[in-house]
């Protein structure tokens, strides 16, 4: 079976499936193949789960012959090292979880695995999250497929990277800011950041929790569709998980977005420093929803430079102390012979994480010291709401927004090491929406001359999904 | 905002992160340069906003108080990913220090 299986839709492959052209089996050893020939290379890979891979398949074989079949049955996927997945390692990236095999799957993973999809291994990650580049895994870091000298982006750049390669055919990724919109845009595939509440985060590896969502990466907006509909609603054992019934988005994306609004914000577009190809990519996008008879309406987004920094109060903030849990003690790797506890925690956590993890650890824990939480913290959520009521004010006049999804094609590896807020500032599309719970897909819009994706974000009204996937659709439609 | 390399060792400690001297320099000046960025909120007037603490407006979700007991299975799980055991229980370096 030839490897070019491994780009087509989900549609049609699980076509293909059910009509016997091809087994469950041999798809999951075509994808098997193609990550052991790739992964020294590529590195989206930190575990490969070949024998239970094989077993999974087996079973979706058995489903099919019963006539059980899902679009997600024998479908080989991968899942980001920061989500617990069953007897598997699962690492964060990070090597103080080099030996952690977590006793349950996320009730994502569950969901996906249920329906019948089939896991081929654990995908590269910036460690717990914390990058923008994933130059920030103890794995090191991933590779671009379209020019390994560059970055992959991050921090889901594994599983990006892995989609890409034709490794697999969808990932599950976790967004906080924009890790999985981002690294979607410098690879050319699609990601998708549900609103907040919308997927259960139970059995992720928390880092923000005001703000992480966990959400599905693959080639299209439909391939999203179909996922999100297994993924998404409550569950209970998500607080968070809002009630909201789920639509049939696979259904919804086929209907016409004529006369639909659109705004476009004018503080995306003239932000100084932003790649001209990116900015042309995006305007020839605008141009194609014009082109399916959406109305495009300037708007005016001014707190979107606030953004980034409110992400870099709440994130650090509530990550040092969602990690405060990584300590060595009850699971993980302990350092050697401490004196005392506190030499043990100290000593175990300054091993096993890298340097951004320890750096955003350290800007959390003295934004929520005593003497400075209001001027910090607590400043930071009231900017946040400021910039939630902008968007729900723009929300009365269109309805959704297209912007860049980063400023900049795919970077060289290494090329921005040590310029913390040049990385920073990479988030600065996709933490708006993130800071405001919106949901927000990236779509790939097309081919800078130097032969790199760039990507479009559609950012649309809270729990409204189905408005944000169907536009994805017509422009994956329109290339 | 500027932090000096003994604020740094501060928060360290708090942190329950053992930093290297050159860390704690490169940290010093990296966390002062993030600080001074996000000096840029002081620009936005916040008076009389509420700050968001959840997004969809849910508040105290609860549910039953009813334990749901896992099987053997998971708690043997559990148990071997202790890093230090001692028939099956959780052990730690001391937590005082002799006098």
């Amino acid at each position: 079976m030839s490897n070019d299986i491994m780009k087509q839709s989900l549609k049609s492959v699980h076509e293909g499936l059910v009509t016997k052209e091809f087994s469950a089996r041999e798809l999951t050893e075509v994808a098997l193949e193609r990550i052991e020939t790739r992964n020294e290379t590529i590195n989206a890979f930190v575990t490969i789960t070949e024998d239970a891979a094989r077993e999974a398949a087996d079973r979706a074989d058995q489903m099919i012959a019963r006539g059980e079949a899902t679009m997600l049955t024998g479908i080989p996927f991968g899942v980001k090292d920061a989500i617990c997945t069953l007897d598997v390692r699962s690492t964060a990236s990070a090597t103080i979880l080099d030996n952690y095999i977590s006793p349950y799957d996320a009730t994502v993973v569950h969901r996906v695995k249920s329906a019948g999809a089939v896991l081929v291994g654990k995908q590269n990650c910036d460690a717990f999250g914390h990058g923008a580049s994933n130059e920030q895994s103890m794995y090191g870091p991933v590779r671009n497929p379209f020019d390994t000298s560059k970055v992959a982006g991050g921090s889901s750049g594994g599983s990006a990277a892995a989609i890409a390669d034709g490794q697999c055919f969808f990932s599950i990724g976790e967004d906080t800011g924009g890790s999985i919109r981002q690294p979607a845009s410098l690879c050319g595939v699609a990601g998708f950041r549900p609103s907040y509440g919308r997927n259960s985060r139970y059995g992720i590896m928390p880092m923000a929790s005001s703000l992480d969502v966990v959400g599905p990466m693959a080639r299209t907006a439909e391939d999203i569709a179909f996922l999100m509909e297994v993924m998404a609603g409550e569950d209970g054992r998500d607080a968070t998980t809002v009630s909201d019934p789920v639509p049939r988005y696979s259904e919804y994306i086929t209907r016409s977005v004529k006369g639909m609004r659109i705004g476009v914000p004018k503080e995306y577009m003239e932000l100084e420093g932003m790649d001209s190809e990116v900015r042309k990519i995006t305007e020839e996008n605008i141009a194609r929803l014009q082109d399916a008879g959406c109305e495009i309406v300037d708007v005016s987004l001014p707190h979107t430079k606030y953004a980034v920094p409110v992400y870099y109060i709440i994130v650090p903030s509530e990550d040092s102390s969602n990690l405060g849990r990584i300590d060595g003690v009850r699971y993980g790797v302990q350092s050697g012979d401490s004196a005392n506890l506190y030499e043990m925690y100290s000593v175990s956590r300054a091993q096993g994480f890298p340097e951004e993890v320890k750096r955003r650890i350290m800007i959390g824990t003295y934004a929520l010291s005593s003497g400075y939480y209001d001027a910090y913290y607590r400043k930071a959520q009231k900017v946040r709401t400021r910039i939630i009521e902008e968007f729900e004010a723009t929300y009365g006049v269109v309805d959704a927004l297209i912007t860049p999804t980063s400023p900049f094609p795919a970077f060289g590896i290494g090329e921005k090491k040590g310029d913390v807020l040049a990385m920073y500032l990479a988030d600065v599309f996709v933490s708006p929406a993130s800071v405001a719970g919106l949901p927000a897909l990236s779509v790939h819009g097309g081919m800078t001359t130097a032969g790199l994706p760039v990507g479009v974000q559609l950012i649309g009204r809270r729990l409204d999904e189905a408005t944000v996937l169907t536009l994805g659709h017509v422009l994956d439609r329109s290339r | 905002m500027s932090l000096t390399r003994e604020d740094i060792k501060g928060i360290a400690t708090l942190a329950r992160l053992s930093l290297t001297p050159e860390e704690e320099i490169r940290y010093a000046e990296q966390l002062s340069g993030v600080l001074s960025y996000i000096d840029m909120l002081n620009e936005v007037n916040t008076d009389g906003v509420e700050p968001t603490t959840q997004v969809m407006g849910l508040t105290n979700v609860v549910r039953e108080d009813t334990a749901i007991l896992s099987d053997e299975n998971v708690r043997t799980k559990i148990i071997s990913l202790f890093p230090k055991s001692e028939k099956n229980m959780l052990s730690v370096p001391r937590v005082f220090e002799d006098q």
